[in-house]
């Protein structure tokens, strides 16, 4: 691990421990959150970031996720096991999107990636006896105090970004990694210094739904409702992307910092700009891919003042 | 007589209404250095993506070292020992030089480690006489400088057939002077070598034999010196004033 890894990881336990000394319950949301959103912007990094797919399906692998556990705990099945059939489900339905969308690069792909979460979602919304429609379904509650399960969840989700953390550094390593960072940028390269293309990206979108389905899954148990319309909102693919861009797409700490800093704005932004915190998002965006394409990190080593200076004198 | 190393059997591949390539019939034997020339549009670069799966076939049987490797995919063919390079280079260009090679080692060259795999792309940069620019990103190369590395990552897959697509074009004279050298220690080493060229220079100093595309078709296929006399490569490539020119050079 190198000394910037270390680092990161110090500050993350830092910010736990801070988080379990005060056990203040908008804390204990937001760094359940952060888990989250870390969680969902690694895992998308996987199939985005490192294969260079741009995949607008998160959404529809956390929606799985989060109906496989609602219909598992309904029907008795323990905490864990319900969000080991999560994952599986998610995973299981991302081996074959895979082998049906695949084949298709770039904006083909992303298209035909962002169809996935509508029709899932209809899907749902139609089969009410299993689902409960568009009336959603409430999830068994795990039986200890409000802010017992509070922690339970929040070490969850933290625990999920770490496994997320650890798939990233050891994909990073890989050989499987060097693959997908060849597809990213030359696929019929790739495919002529003897890459099974097909497989390292299908290998790329199961991790990633993977991931992507436990969280998902954790996020059903948190908070006890969903419905079609929350779980498979558009917006649960957006976002991890955004918070990959932040941070640095392809990178094995970036989605982590992005998801972060995506976080703090998400809340500000909430919180002062009701009525135009959407808006303020879509400018972000722009800006990011017009003056920032690398992310966040690109300032480093300059400073904000540095990097503006650099741009300006030009 | 041995079995040759590539048996190209009636090979046909047709694009919608184009007829790419049609009933070619072509040989390669172990360790020979084959120029392939023609008009630009004759199908040389179809017949190279053919042969490493880049296209399937319409037509025909592509036979290497005794097995078919017709319609197969191009990782598996490159994985058997047919290497290439791109006419238009294709680098990954955020990678550096020697990751670039590194990658072909790891993937088809048979190594296995990371770290093996970085130790074999030294050496073939060096033997592309691109050692100075390992470090550099891929993206950072001259012309002349994405050619060689081209050739090192095709050399990285340990190929026992080595196609080249015009390796020397946009070059200039002392660049393809050095390609040329390449090209023949590359020979040297006993890889078999299909040569699409435009040069005749380079073609009549690497290749001991040529065949010839024109419209899809083979024109020609023989030692070099008897195919530069045939008429029709002549009429359809060569041109009558370079014909002579030749002639009178004693070529």
């Amino acid at each position: 691990m190198n000394p910037r890894n270390a680092v990161l990881a110090i500050a993350a336990l830092a910010v736990l421990a801070l988080v379990a000394l005060q056990a203040d319950n908008y804390v204990l949301r937001l760094a359940t959150m952060f888990g989250m959103y870390a969680t969902l912007a690694m895992a998308w990094n996987i199939i985005g970031g490192f294969a260079g797919y741009p995949s607008f399906a998160t959404a529809a692998f956390f929606g799985l996720g989060a109906y496989a556990t609602g219909v598992a705990q309904t029907n008795g099945v323990p905490l864990l096991l319900a969000w080991g059939c999560a994952g599986l489900l998610a995973a299981g339905f991302a081996a074959l999107l895979g082998s049906a969308i695949l084949h298709l690069r770039g904006r083909y792909f992303a298209i035909a990636s962002l169809v996935v979460a509508d029709v899932l979602r209809e899907l749902t919304n139609s089969w009410t006896d299993v689902t409960g429609g568009g009336m959603g379904m409430n999830l068994p509650l795990i039986g200890g105090s409000v802010v017992d399960d509070a922690y339970v969840y929040l070490a969850a989700m933290l625990i999920l970004a770490a496994a997320t953390f650890g798939t990233s550094l050891w994909l990073d390593r890989s050989k499987l990694g060097v693959a997908l960072r060849c597809i990213a940028q030359n696929e019929d390269a790739a495919q002529i210094i003897g890459i099974d293309t097909r497989r390292a990206k299908t290998i790329a979108l199961v991790l990633s739904s993977l991931f992507a389905g436990l969280a998902g899954g954790a996020y059903a148990s948190w908070v006890t409702y969903i419905d079609p319309t929350d779980v498979y909102d558009g917006a649960l693919s957006v976002k991890p992307i955004l918070m990959a861009l932040l941070g640095g797409v392809g990178t094995v700490s970036g989605p982590v910092l992005g998801a972060l800093v995506y976080l703090g704005l998400e809340e500000l932004l909430w919180r002062n700009l009701l009525d135009f915190h959407a808006g303020i998002l879509g400018l972000l965006v722009v800006l990011l891919v017009l003056f920032l394409p690398g992310g966040l990190r690109q300032l480093r080593g300059r400073g904000l003042v540095g990097w503006l200076k650099g741009r300006f004198a030009r | 007589m041995t079995e040759p190393l590539l048996s190209i059997e009636h090979l046909g591949k047709r694009f919608r209404g184009l007829q790419a390539l049609d009933d070619v019939t072509l040989e390669l034997k172990q360790g020979e250095v084959v120029g392939l020339i023609g008009p630009n549009g004759a199908g040389k670069t179809t017949l190279i993506n053919v042969i490493t799966g880049v296209h399937k076939p319409s037509a025909g049987t592509i036979h290497f070292r005794g097995e078919s490797i017709a319609g197969m995919r191009p990782d598996r063919i490159a994985r058997r020992g047919i290497a290439r390079t791109f006419q238009i280079v294709q680098p990954f260009p955020a990678m550096t030089v020697l990751e670039n090679v590194a990658a072909a080692a790891l993937f088809a060259g048979g190594e296995t480690s990371l770290a093996s795999a970085r130790g074999k792309a030294a050496e073939h940069l060096h033997f592309c006489g691109l050692s100075d620019q390992a470090d550099k990103p891929a993206a950072s190369l001259t012309l002349a400088g994405r050619k060689r590395l081209e050739l090192a990552k095709s050399l990285a897959l340990n190929p026992t057939l080595l196609l080249l697509d015009e390796v020397n074009a946009g070059l200039n004279t002392a660049e393809i002077d050095h390609a040329l050298e390449l090209i023949l220690s590359i020979a040297a080493r006993g890889v078999t070598v299909l040569l699409i060229e435009h040069l005749m220079k380079v073609v009549t100093r690497a290749a001991s034999r040529i065949v010839v595309l024109h419209h899809g078709r083979l024109i020609a296929d023989g030692a070099t010196r008897e195919v530069m006399a045939d008429e029709a490569v002549v009429e359809a490539y060569l041109g009558r004033r370079y014909a002579a020119r030749l002639a009178g050079a004693g070529i």
